[in-house]
């Protein structure tokens, strides 16, 4: 039966919340930024109409903001209730990042909204700009934070086990903080929300100049918007490729999913168009794809930057044997699925053996434990897996849902340089078509964003956290039938609270720039 | 000092005073929203399966049970 197990219904839960918590963020991060542009020409220039147009902007902030609020504090409830094996594994290094963002970069932001809302006629010019600024900048700041914690749990680093709490302890802060992984995360996943945010603006801009309303305000809008947004989407396809590379370095399954590459070879072709063949298993040699249209050597240089080199595919990371270099730049043989299994084994009964021993006050038992521990935790959650089948994600998923994101980024370049090659020219409110793209860019850029986490956090399973803890361990013992009712239950809250957000946030649209802005 | 309270109060105050309709109904939407969150979902339905442990060892022992079996 559909979503049977607990696993998966948690799973499905966890999906939903985080993905309905998207849909606000992204805007929230980049339109703070796009809002301060404005208003720094309003200050620079003391042209009031820049300060209109920043006040409109503001409004759809706000209602974003304000219906996104605290939709994440859920994902934490659901840590607590459905993944306290999780929860309490990852120990303090999950918290340590969420508390400093819930102390810090929460109430920065919160204190200079405050400012930037009530404060036009209450503070000068320049304080009401700072205010602006910094709450652009606090919520950046609170993204940094959370995204740190996710890319710890793809790459865990600067930790060491406590098997005498079987938690997981901070040994390094800037370790996890400096993390390549967590520095590509966040650079590409903010640079992301700058591009939905500057195609939020362009689609509503687009929309008035169809409705042939205010004119000035949409030209200029979409040239801002433009503008920043082609710059966002040229670091976003930088910090795209750097994540490629640090997950071909740390999660090479993931990368063999997104490619549907079962078997590498050296000078590995990138699957630029394909079609996936939904027959292929891990057990045949049936070829993977029905038809493609590739890169020669793409996927070799993407991931090792060497045109020749060799990229694992999955039946290759499950057999094991070829060589790669690890973490610490030393040339190593992988190990196969069947070995990791085994060492997670010993792993696992030496924590159980290293409580009863030291229950026992058999201190040379507990030490000989401990030691059977240190040496195969790097495969720990291996220990749980029975079949190399559940090593491997939803391929077809991790597959199209690559594909979609660097399709409509693609797009989104040229929309961008279409804008602004028309606004140039004087004639966009003439182009109709374009005008039309900008609209419909709208829903594709919030599905080019979802997609992107779907790559990471699918592409990642059947890791909570990689390689040490896989979703069924991770999972509290809950009956299906209490998740399912928190999901119904948040489910409805939840698309109230989005139907209401869409109603007012249509209702400032249509009144649009011309009037008052409250 | 009190000033500086004062000035702060009064800043929010007038803020919240001079609210449009818009902000009004958000400021609506957030509480309702925070009250079902707290009150409701917490409360009742996202308990923590730790939580019922007074002591970090009886929680440790529940995980280390869980993460061996």
């Amino acid at each position: 039966m559909f979503l049977s197990s607990l696993a998966d219904v948690s799973r499905l839960q966890f999906a939903l919340t985080a993905m309905f918590h998207w849909i606000f963020v992204p805007l929230t991060l980049g339109l703070g930024f796009i809002i301060a542009f404005m208003e720094t020409k309003y200050v620079r220039s003391g042209d009031e109409f820049w300060k209109k147009t920043a006040k409109f902007w503001m409004n759809v902030f706000a209602v974003n903001f304000a219906i996104g609020v605290a939709t994440g504090i859920i994902l934490e409830f659901e840590f607590g209730t459905n993944w306290s094996n999780y929860s309490w594994f990852v120990g303090d290094i999950f918290g340590a990042p969420l508390a400093i963002e819930g102390i810090f970069a929460f109430f920065m932001e919160s204190t200079f909204f405050a400012i930037m809302f009530f404060g036009w006629n209450k503070v000068g010019k320049k304080a009401h700009l700072t205010a602006t600024w910094l709450t652009a900048i606090g919520t950046n700041l609170s993204a940094v934070w959370i995204l740190i914690a996710n890319s710890w749990m793809q790459f865990p680093t600067g930790m060491e086990f406590n098997p005498d709490t079987a938690r997981n302890e901070m040994v390094d802060f800037w370790a996890v903080v400096f993390s390549p992984v967590a520095i590509n995360k966040f650079l590409h996943t903010v640079t992301n929300a700058y591009v939905l945010a500057s195609i939020v603006v362009i689609g509503i801009s687009s929309w008035y100049l169809l409705k042939k309303r205010a004119t000035d305000f949409s030209l200029k809008s979409i040239k801002t918007a433009s503008i920043f947004g082609f710059v966002s989407l040229i670091v976003l396809i930088w910090t795209g490729d750097g994540s490629a590379y640090q997950v071909a370095k740390h999660q090479p399954m993931k990368l063999a999913a997104m490619e549907g590459l079962y078997r590498g070879e050296h000078g590995t072709p990138l699957v630029a168009v394909g079609m996936l063949n939904p027959s292929k298993t891990i057990h045949d040699d049936k070829d993977p794809l029905l038809f493609e249209i590739s890169i020669p050597q793409g996927l070799s240089i993407l991931a090792n930057r060497k045109p020749g080199s060799f990229v694992p595919g999955i039946n290759d990371i499950i057999e094991g044997g070829y060589e790669y270099t690890d973490h610490n730049g030393n040339t190593v043989t992988a190990v196969s699925f069947e070995e990791a299994k085994e060492r997670g084994r010993i792993a696992i009964n030496a924590l159980a053996g290293y409580h009863e021993a030291k229950k026992a006050s058999d201190e040379e038992a507990a030490q000989n434990a401990l030691t059977n521990i240190r040496k195969n935790f790097d495969y720990f959650g291996y220990g749980y897996l029975d079949k190399p089948e559940e090593l491997v994600p939803n391929v077809p998923l991790v597959f199209y849902a690559f594909r979609i994101m660097v399709g409509l980024g693609m797009f989104f370049i040229l929309l961008f340089i279409l804008k602004l090659f028309y606004l140039r020219k004087g004639t966009l409110q003439e182009k109709k078509w374009l005008l039309y793209a900008g609209i419909i860019s709208v829903p594709l850029v919030y599905i080019c964003s979802q997609a992107g986490w779907i790559v990471a956090e699918v592409g990642r399973q059947p890791w909570t956290i990689q390689d040490l803890l896989p979703i069924k361990a991770a999972v509290s013992g809950n009956s299906v039938s209490d998740v399912t009712t928190t999901l119904v239950i948040f489910f409805v809250l939840f698309s109230i609270l989005l139907a209401a957000e869409l109603r007012i946030m249509f209702n400032i649209i249509k009144k649009g720039p011309e009037t008052k802005q409250s | 000092m009190n000033r500086i309270i004062t000035n702060i109060w009064n800043f929010y105050y007038d803020g919240f005073r001079n609210m449009g309709k818009t902000g009004r109904t958000l400021w609506l939407i957030i509480l309702i929203k925070l009250f079902i969150m707290f009150a409701i979902l917490k409360v009742f339905f996202f308990k923590s399966e730790l939580a019922e442990y007074d002591s970090m060892e009886e929680k440790t022992e529940v995980v280390i049970r869980n993460l061996t079996k």
